[in-house]
């Protein structure tokens, strides 16, 4: 620095705080206040959500959600969609199912096989689309439909079931289970270690956004690809990587739910990936990319998971839930667009 | 200020260079300097031939005649990234910014100072704003929150966000396309008075307009193109607004404009005799270069 430089900085006026107005300009703001309405209304409402068992269920309900909120929020920021990312997570358990009880592969080899076929389908998506520039919500349906078809086709050509069953009857299942199915009892509440993995997925993904150079490359490809190519961002990398972080979230889930219950359908997961749209819009995120957050696609979750259980502990109907989550999903994308006129109409 | 240098030496210079793309003859037989702490302007209508110009300073495209000078040695630049390593930087119509995001990110985007090792390599944030805030501090732009989303500031400020980003990552050159094509009367001036920091810098500003009340100024040296030739390449000393104004809308043209509109106004009309003035006014030279062969 020179001296002129020394001096400005000596004697600049103090930059202006305000921090009331920046909070409420957060992504994540709406998701806030829209999750402590519904747990406060589900509190009252009903006697035994606010008690331990009850958050041990909406909190587990949330949770897989959750981690793919988050990842599908990464994804939308950096301006892309993966419809995939829902049938994926049945995919990646049927790998593992049908390695270890059909062809007595060791289970922990099973396990990482699978992570590497997902992040090898996830960087096919992000190659495909950023090589041919069609909009990655025709690529990732096309993804999609495959990846169902040759979860039901294969599994019932190999197994005769359109289900894999005896996984606890594997070697080693009992030394991997506890890494994604564990659970401990906390007073009368079940507390799964998914919930955990939740917690530690959106506090990277946070951390990424905010304060890592990739971070700041995610919001620049999904806000100006072409502003970004000029100044030098590696968009290629940036966006194929988040097309496999998606898939290695959806990895994760899918472990998760097949560890959980030792047994997994061929249709796990198909229909899912627009909860997770939906969770990461109620987030904060901007469907045209550029704007978001990890922490709001969480709060996301969170607000569908206690509604979820929520319903069934007031016992109305849970069909309901669908009706809610479009209302929900309207009113976010209303209170987006208004923040985007804001802040990127310019004058 | 302390960074004023001001050298006799141009930093760059190209003679007599042209380009020509297969039978088409874009531009041929410019000659014109970049000097230390003087603007040159590069003035001319539309498809005069600024783009193929400012493409071949900039490293897009590779002259097929004549030479460019880079410090007194002939150079080649093989693409964009050439032209930056040489510290020839280029700031583009649409800026190269990202709307939704803080004004301290985008300055550093794509050249973010970090801290820390390995997984732990961080934004190093607190140091990225202070420089960001400085920065545009020392061009004269007060922001009083670099951490508003870019799109909030107004055209002007925008665009002298990207000149104060140009000059911090060492740029000698300043290339600047049409900086107050699309602002305002008022934002123009700002911008305008961003160009004279940037010059007082001490750095080679390349200024492309079709203004002249714009380039006027600000400029030390203007360069005319017109239809991929050069009308001309004058010192301020030796050129004055009315001229540059007159050569702009071209000269001859001009003149026949005026007999033409003689005819149906009148002689005596004053958009006539404010015609026939600045035809007057045209430096000799330049005149008869205009006048068409079949019209002497």
């Amino acid at each position: 620095m020179t001296t002129t430089d020394i001096v400005t900085i000596a004697t600049r006026p103090r930059m202006e705080r305000q921090p009331i107005r920046r909070l409420l300009a957060r992504p994540e703001m709406g998701a806030l206040v829209a999750a402590l309405a519904v747990m406060i209304f589900f509190s009252v409402y009903t006697s035994n959500f606010m008690t331990l068992a009850g958050a041990g269920v909406w909190l587990e309900s949330a949770s897989t959600f959750g981690i793919m909120a988050v990842a599908v929020a990464l994804l939308m920021i950096g301006g892309e969609f993966d419809l995939s990312a829902g049938v994926m997570t049945g995919f990646t358990a049927l790998i593992v199912g049908v390695l270890t009880t059909n062809y007595g592969l060791n289970i922990w080899v099973a396990v990482v096989v699978s992570l590497a076929v997902a992040l090898g389908v996830g960087a096919l998506n992000g190659f495909i689309v950023m090589r041919t520039g069609l909009p990655s919500f025709i690529v990732t349906l096309g993804t999609f439909f495959v990846l169902a078809g040759i979860d039901l086709a294969v599994t019932k050509l190999i197994t005769g079931q359109v289900s894999i069953q005896g996984m606890a009857k594997v070697p080693f299942y009992d030394t991997i289970q506890p890494l994604f199915g564990a659970s401990i009892r906390i007073g009368g509440g079940v507390f799964y270690v998914s919930v955990l993995w939740w917690f530690l997925v959106t506090a990277i993904a946070t951390w990424v956004l905010l304060r890592a150079r990739a971070g700041n490359w995610i919001f620049a490809v999904g806000g100006a690809l072409n502003s970004s190519r000029q100044v030098g961002v590696p968009i290629m990398k940036t966006k194929v990587g988040l097309f496999m972080t998606t898939a290695g979230a959806a990895w994760l889930v899918g472990m998760i739910s097949l560890f959980r219950t030792s047994t997994v359908q061929a249709n796990t997961g198909v229909g899912q990936e627009f909860i997770y749209i939906i969770c990461a819009v109620v987030g904060g995120c901007l469907l045209t990319g550029g704007f978001g957050s990890a922490i709001g696609a969480a709060l996301g979750a969170l607000i569908y998971g206690m509604v979820f259980q929520g319903i069934t502990f007031a016992q109305w109907d849970t069909n309901w839930l669908r009706t809610f989550l479009g209302a929900m999903l309207l009113l976010a994308v209303l209170l987006n667009h208004w923040v985007r006129t804001r802040a990127g109409g310019g004058r | 200020m302390s960074q004023i240098t001001k050298t006799h030496d141009p930093i760059v210079a190209v003679k007599n260079i042209g380009k020509r793309y297969g039978a088409i003859n874009a531009l041929a037989g410019v000659t014109t300097e970049v000097r230390a702490g003087e603007v040159t302007c590069v003035l001319g209508d539309n498809g005069a031939g600024k783009s193929t110009f400012i493409k071949m300073l900039a490293g897009a495209h590779t002259p097929s005649e004549g030479e460019m000078l880079l410090d007194g040695e002939p150079v080649t630049f093989s693409s964009p990234r050439a032209a930056l390593d040489a510290g020839i930087a280029t700031v583009y119509q649409d800026l190269a910014v990202v709307p939704l995001m803080p004004v301290w990110r985008n300055f550093f985007l794509g050249s973010e100072l970090t801290k820390g090792a390995g997984p732990f390599r961080r934004l190093d944030v607190k140091r990225m704003k202070t420089i960001t805030y400085t920065e545009l501090d020392n061009m004269g732009i007060d922001l009083r929150d670099v951490d508003q989303p870019i799109g909030t500031l107004s055209g002007g400020e925008r665009q002298c966000v990207a000149i104060a980003r140009a000059v911090y990552f060492g740029a000698r050159v300043l290339i600047l396309d049409e900086p107050t094509a699309a602002l305002g009367v008022k934002q123009s001036g700002v911008v305008l008075r961003y160009i004279a920091r940037a010059r007082d810098r001490g750095l080679g500003v390349v200024f492309i307009t079709h203004n002249p009340h714009h380039a006027y100024p600000v400029g030390d040296r203007f360069l005319l193109l017109n239809r991929g030739t050069s009308l001309g390449d004058y010192a301020k000393a030796d050129i004055t607004l009315g001229e540059l104004t007159s050569l702009m809308a071209g000269g001859a043209e001009l003149d026949s404009l005026a007999h033409e509109l003689e005819r149906s106004m009148g002689a005596d009309s004053p958009v006539v005799k404010e015609l026939e003035r600045e035809a007057e006014a045209l430096p000799e030279a330049a005149r008869e270069e205009l006048v068409p062969p079949t019209a002497s």
